[in-house]
């Protein structure tokens, strides 16, 4: 059979023929799970490929919340690193960007639900996964890129792992980790509310509570009492904290499991509520 | 690539044994809360025809498309496309169905080829043969010029031609459009027209909403009319016009005192009398489906007569002309266009 002969158009019935469609097994059914996530995932970064203002919000604003924090704000905050102000910042601000990063995804597939074209996959013999896990895996991408770039800057501006090299990327992968997880929180969100200017504006206000009261650019300590035991409890502090570790040295298991955990767990949770979103009529 | 295996049997149902039509709907319900968008909606559409659905803003036409294409859940009823029920049997469903939804739901950013390539991998066709199928759309849509410029620079008619082949990438066999030209200039509608009367001349069975009679009698082959969720006429687009009396033919007479004259010169047009409004001066004529031609006819005998005349127009009946003859009120209860009128744009068929 030849796909590009248009006799088969006479045939009404050629689809399933032409897709071989039968239900798929378990190992068919997983592989096509998979081609699709990454058929999706291609798309998603060759659309960044076409979007001026990608590069703006994967690079360069986070550059610049580097520049502000280590030149401006850094000189009036104190901290007891080794290192001094930078050392402190740039696990901070290396979360605190992935942890934004996760507009992207909530505006992304708001429009997509908004633009109907979440419905036409629907409406297709497709994995329910595919759109999420095709675009989480395209942030996973582009969270990379932000964290690796922003490690480099911090380099040029006096930040120095400390620690050696391994446990340098495992602290850059702990942050991207983060982000891959608040992208969850935040794809969930996208695929609930449906509306891109809504999810751009309200929808992810409480990324400022949550990565500003953290641990990522102040000492817990320096914050009033009510606040900081809302700021240590939370997964961001715990995370960042870790990352800290990974980056200057120091304890690494007072936080590593309960990082581990609360990643996982955020991950799991939102990405299954997500899924169901996505079902959602 | 190596022929896929022809498999009849799909999630437990044999395709073959289906005779029947190609869509059943059974006793439909869907209610959004208070909203009974569907109240027990049947119909039927046999395999190879269109079937026009024909219904005000809110009368439960994407309600209806969006259960048939798997999108929603009815509370009610049975829905079967291909013998394929909808709500035990989705994916079997989704094998064989091709929807293009209300807006051109396409990837504003990638080229016109891009968005076809991309659906034909994720049906899973290999990357030659998604290749072959998106330039073949292209082809057949006329947007081969324009296929590698990012599709946000088409125009509105191109989006929806484009839309349009993105649901056609996995040749279904039951297609739904629903309201496939609304927002499109006069042009590009007829445009679109003539892709989708192309398209059912090749056998694919085709479900269609639109708010225009017209529309409906150029692509349809039976038409139901519903309103508020429930199915109030159905027939071919000659039987409902006739429920109207066809096409008018409407005229002002300026000087009073001939406007009996005027009336007894159009009086041959129809068996039914003109009815003359004194107050305006108007006169129509029900000229059935003889259109244009009656026209003509009805400028000559009053010319004959000796009448002059002013604003001599054929009213095809609308759908707000269905609706009034139906249910005694108008189509709208507020929000909708006239169903005579055609929003405007400024765009035009590439
Ligand atoms: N998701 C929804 N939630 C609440 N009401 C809805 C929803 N979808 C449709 N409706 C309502 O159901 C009715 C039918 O809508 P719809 O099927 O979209 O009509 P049409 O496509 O004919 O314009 C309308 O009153 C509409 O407001
Ligand atoms: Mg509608």
């Amino acid at each position: 059979m030849s796909l590009s002969t248009t006799a088969s158009e006479r045939r009404p019935s050629a689809a399933h023929e032409l897709l071989g469609y039968h239900p798929p097994g378990g190992n068919q059914r997983l592989r096509w799970a998979l081609a699709d996530a990454l058929t999706l995932t291609r798309r998603d970064m060759l659309v960044w490929l076409r979007v001026p203002s990608f590069i703006v919000f994967t690079i360069v604003q986070p550059v610049m919340f580097v520049l502000l924090f280590r030149y401006v704000f850094g000189g009036a905050i104190k901290v007891d690193v080794k290192g001094g102000y930078v050392n402190f910042l740039m696990p901070g601000i290396i979360g605190q960007s992935a942890a934004f990063a996760s507009f992207g995804t909530a505006i992304a597939l708001a429009r997509e639900m908004q633009k109907g074209i979440i419905d036409r996959f629907r409406s297709m013999p497709m994995a329910r996964s595919a759109v999420l896990v095709g675009r989480l895996l395209a942030d996973t991408v582009r969270l990379t890129a932000t964290v690796v770039v922003l490690a480099a800057v911090g380099y040029a501006v006096g930040f120095r792992f400390e620690n050696g090299v391994l446990p340098a990327i495992a602290m850059l992968a702990l942050g991207v980790a983060l982000g891959v997880s608040i992208c969850c929180v935040a794809g969930w969100i996208g695929l609930l509310v449906r509306d891109e200017e809504s999810v751009g504006s309200v929808g992810l206000i409480w990324l400022f509570p949550l990565t500003f009261v953290s641990s990522a650019f102040v000492q817990v300590q320096s914050m009033p009492g009510w606040l900081q035991a809302f700021a240590n409890n939370q997964p961001v502090t715990i995370v960042m904290d870790e990352m800290r570790a990974l980056a200057l040295g120091g304890p690494l298991v007072t936080h590593g499991w309960e990082s581990a955990l609360w990643l996982v767990g955020i991950t799991a949770v939102f990405g299954y509520l997500a899924v169901k979103a996505y079902r959602r009529p | 690539m190596s022929p896929p295996t022809i498999t009849d049997t799909v999630a437990g149902v044999t395709s073959a044994a289906w005779n029947g039509p190609a869509i059943v709907v059974e006793g439909l319900t869907k209610s959004f809360g208070d909203v009974h968008a569907l109240r027990g909606v049947d119909f039927e559409v046999p395999r190879g025809t269109v079937l026009g659905v024909l219904g005000p803003n809110g009368a439960g036409k994407t309600t209806a498309v969006r259960v048939l294409t798997t999108l929603l859940q009815p509370d009610g009823g049975k829905a079967l496309v291909e013998g394929r029920d909808v709500v035990h049997q989705p994916d079997a469903v989704r094998a064989i169905i091709g929807l293009a939804g209300q807006s051109a739901a396409i990837q504003e950013e990638l080229t016109g080829r891009e968005n076809l390539e991309i659906i034909g991998r994720l049906y899973h066709l290999p990357k030659a043969a998604a290749r072959t199928r998106a330039a073949e759309l292209l082809e057949r849509f006329n947007l081969t010029d324009a296929a590698d410029r990012p599709a946000k620079t088409f125009s509105g008619g191109m989006q929806r031609r484009l839309d349009l082949a993105s649901s056609l990438v996995a040749r279904p066999a039951v297609l739904f459009l629903d309201e496939p030209t609304t927002g499109l200039d006069p042009r590009s509608r007829i445009g679109m027209w003539e892709v989708i009367r192309d398209l059912v001349s090749t056998g694919t069975t085709l479900l269609l909403t639109t708010q225009y009679l017209d529309e409906a009698d150029e692509l349809a082959d039976q038409i139901i009319v519903i309103d508020h969720g429930r199915v109030i006429a159905g027939g071919t687009a000659e039987e409902l016009k006739d429920m109207v009396g066809g096409d008018v033919v409407e005229f002002i007479v300026p000087d009073d005192d001939r406007l009996d004259d005027a009336a007894q010169a159009v009086a041959g047009l129809s068996d039914a009398a003109p009815s003359v409004d004194r107050g305006a001066g108007q006169i129509a004529v029900r000229v059935g489906g003889k259109g244009s031609s009656a026209v003509i006819q009805a400028v000559r005998q009053l010319d004959a007569a000796g009448i002059v005349t002013d604003g001599l127009t054929l009213r095809r009946p609308s759908l707000d002309d269905v609706f009034l003859s139906l249910t005694g009120h108008s189509a709208e209860d507020g929000d909708a266009l006239p169903a005579n009128r055609h929003p405007r744009s400024t765009d035009h068929v590439a």
